[in-house]
């Protein structure tokens, strides 16, 4: 019987024969990612247990991403726990601050993704790595310190919904907008503990950065992993920076079962806007009444989803000689220091600074309410990242609304959710 | 294991509302518990005794993978949750640390906020006692039952 991209993975790293929807497995883990919230309850974990040692200290990719540059001092220590670790554990993917960012961006962008891997986080967001034909799942400390020891984890392999994007995308419609397009449709647990896997014309035609921005939020569909099968633009994204040639591409049998197939003509949709508080609330940003559109506070342009440079080009392409509305605070964080460098070389921050942003150094602050842009009681935020539950970026009585970078920055001009298509 | 239902019938609890990511600063499960729930039920910690239940609707713990959930949820006092259904990761974080996450369909509906309920892992039972209902659950697969009799996944691995 045909398989899955993903039933493949799993069965390719498991002792197991061929792994069906259901079947509970051990997996072997390829690849392991830590950050600085997750990973020190993990390492307590493994030395309350006596176990010191790591399987592979080669296969773990460290950085603190949360909240750096250290908030306070608890975060202070929490990073400071994680370096030990990395120095007592002789662990040479470590990214220091200079050369961070956040986790899920910078995994990618320094190589460390290939086709056919096993890759896991304590991190939900962690499916972002589905973009490279890998199984990419978000686990918990518990699970990350048994991984970590064993170099295993167990799994209770998915079904998989398979999802076809067809079409070509107008301008001013991006990827963002294609998956909150889908989360709108199947809801925020519409594929609970399924894989998402990425078919179609369109897909083709996205760059890793923007099919990165549909894996991202699988796990705001519920979904365990997403994953695309690796192609030429995968391989061209790789070329000089993957740092192993040993990988393996996974495509899906023509036969394979799905547990429900779905086709979204992405030539069809608009700019979308996800309204407070959940991902699933997609409206179309022209749909919306005036009297719907209340003013805003703040415009946030950062996190996993959509601070990378191809994004902050068109932010930036946007706010190019335009005035930031007055009463709003536009906060930049671009999610790596090779992006940051780059938006540099590029004169972005200078169209940035210009428009009246301020521009941070790489961090997940205020995506998840850290630091460096936390919302106040009745605050409203447009925000490029992927959650906007109760509480998500700040206070409780804060509201979130989830857009694409281009939404973003129309809306910095105005003041108000804007359509981005008027500054094309 | 008997204990005092808490009730919260809504879909999609998350975990930033079960333990708020201000928080994730530490990873004591005393501190932490004195912030579960905060941002749905500012009172919750004061209504729990130790051995109580959490009943909630579909997708209970969806969002982060932050462990810091379950961790809140136990150092508070609550015994087990008792779903209509789970997100992922929070079920695995659950059986990780030999915590119950029960999924019962329909159980957000049948419960009432206080009810004494009676759970039997084994058995697949909860009794209701104040309302002299029973509900059932498939049982754990042996796996998943031998990880959360161990007292979760590190201690089932030591064991071995
Ligand atoms: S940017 Fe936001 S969603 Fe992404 S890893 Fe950081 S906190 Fe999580």
């Amino acid at each position: 019987m045909g398989m899955t991209i993903t039933e493949k993975l799993l069965t390719a790293h498991s002792h197991a024969g061929p792994v069906a929807p259901g079947d509970l497995i051990q997996a072997r883990i390829d690849l392991i990612m830590c950050h600085e919230v997750t990973t020190p309850p993990a390492i307590r974990m493994l030395k309350d247990h006596g176990m010191d040692k790591i399987f592979d200290p080669g296969k773990v990719v460290v950085m603190p991403d949360h909240f750096v540059p250290n908030k306070d001092i608890k975060s202070a220590e929490l990073a400071k726990d994680l370096r030990q670790w990395v120095q007592d554990n002789g662990i040479e993917h470590y990214y220091e601050l200079g050369r961070h960012g956040i986790c899920h961006s910078l995994l990618p962008e320094q190589g460390h993704v290939v086709p056919g891997q096993t890759v896991i986080g304590s991190d939900s967001h962690t499916c972002t790595h589905g973009a490279f034909g890998t199984f990419a799942a978000g686990i918990g400390s518990t699970d990350l310190a048994a991984a970590l020891y064993t170099g295993e984890l167990w799994f209770k392999a998915p079904e998989t919904i398979r999802v076809n994007l067809e079409g070509s995308l107008p301008a001013g419609v991006y990827s963002k907008d294609i998956v909150l397009e889908l989360i709108r449709q199947i809801g925020v647990d519409g594929a609970r503990y399924q894989a998402l896997e990425y078919h179609g014309e369109a897909l083709k035609e996205l760059s890793m950065e923007a099919r990165m921005t549909i894996t991202n939020m699988a796990i705001e569909a519920g979904a365990k992993c997403a994953v695309m099968a690796a192609d030429e633009v995968t391989l061209d994204y790789l070329e000089g920076r993957a740092k192993t040639t040993e990988w393996t591409i996974y495509t899906a049998d023509d036969d394979a079962r799905y547990a429900r197939e779905l086709t979204i003509d992405v030539s069809q949709l608009e700019p979308i806007v996800a309204l407070p508080s959940l991902p699933s609330n997609g409206r179309t940003v022209a749909s919306l009444a005036a009297d719907e559109k209340e003013p805003v506070d703040q415009v946030y342009i950062g996190s996993c989803t959509n601070a990378r440079i191809e994004d902050l080009r068109v932010a930036a392409q946007i706010m190019k000689g335009q005035k930031v509305k007055p009463g709003v605070r536009v906060i930049v964080v671009p999610s790596t220091s090779t992006a940051w460098k780059l938006a540099h070389d590029e004169g972005l921050f200078d169209i940035f600074y210009e428009a009246g942003c301020v521009i941070s150094t790489p961090t997940c602050g205020a995506c998840l309410g850290g630091h460096m842009g936390v919302l106040a009681e009745d605050e409203v935020c447009v925000s490029t990242t992927n959650r906007n539950f109760v509480g998500r970026m700040g206070h409780p009585g804060s509201r979130v609304y989830l857009v694409s970078p281009a939404t973003a920055a129309a809306t910095a001009i105005k003041g108000v959710l804007t359509d981005p298509r008027q500054y094309l | 294991m008997q204990g005092k239902a808490h009730l919260y019938p809504r879909d999609h609890i998350n975990t930033d509302e079960i333990i708020p990511a201000r928080y994730l600063i530490v990873h004591a499960e005393a501190e932490l518990a004195r912030h579960a729930m905060e941002d749905i039920d500012a009172d919750f910690v004061n209504q729990v005794a130790k051995g109580d239940f959490i009943v909630a609707g579909g997708d209970f713990g969806c969002g982060s993978s932050r462990e810091h959930a379950v961790w809140a949820l136990r150092g508070a006092g609550i015994r087990a949750v008792l779903a209509d259904s789970f997100a992922r990761i929070f079920f695995r974080n659950a059986v990780n640390n030999g915590f119950y996450a029960i999924e019962i369909d329909g159980i957000s509906d049948k419960v009432t906020n206080g009810d004494q309920l009676q759970l039997d892992p084994e058995k697949g039972v909860v009794q209701n006692i104040t309302k002299g209902e029973e509900y059932r659950f498939s049982p754990f697969t042996d796996y998943f039952r031998d990880v959360i009799t161990a007292g979760g996944l590190m201690k089932y691995l030591a064991a071995r």
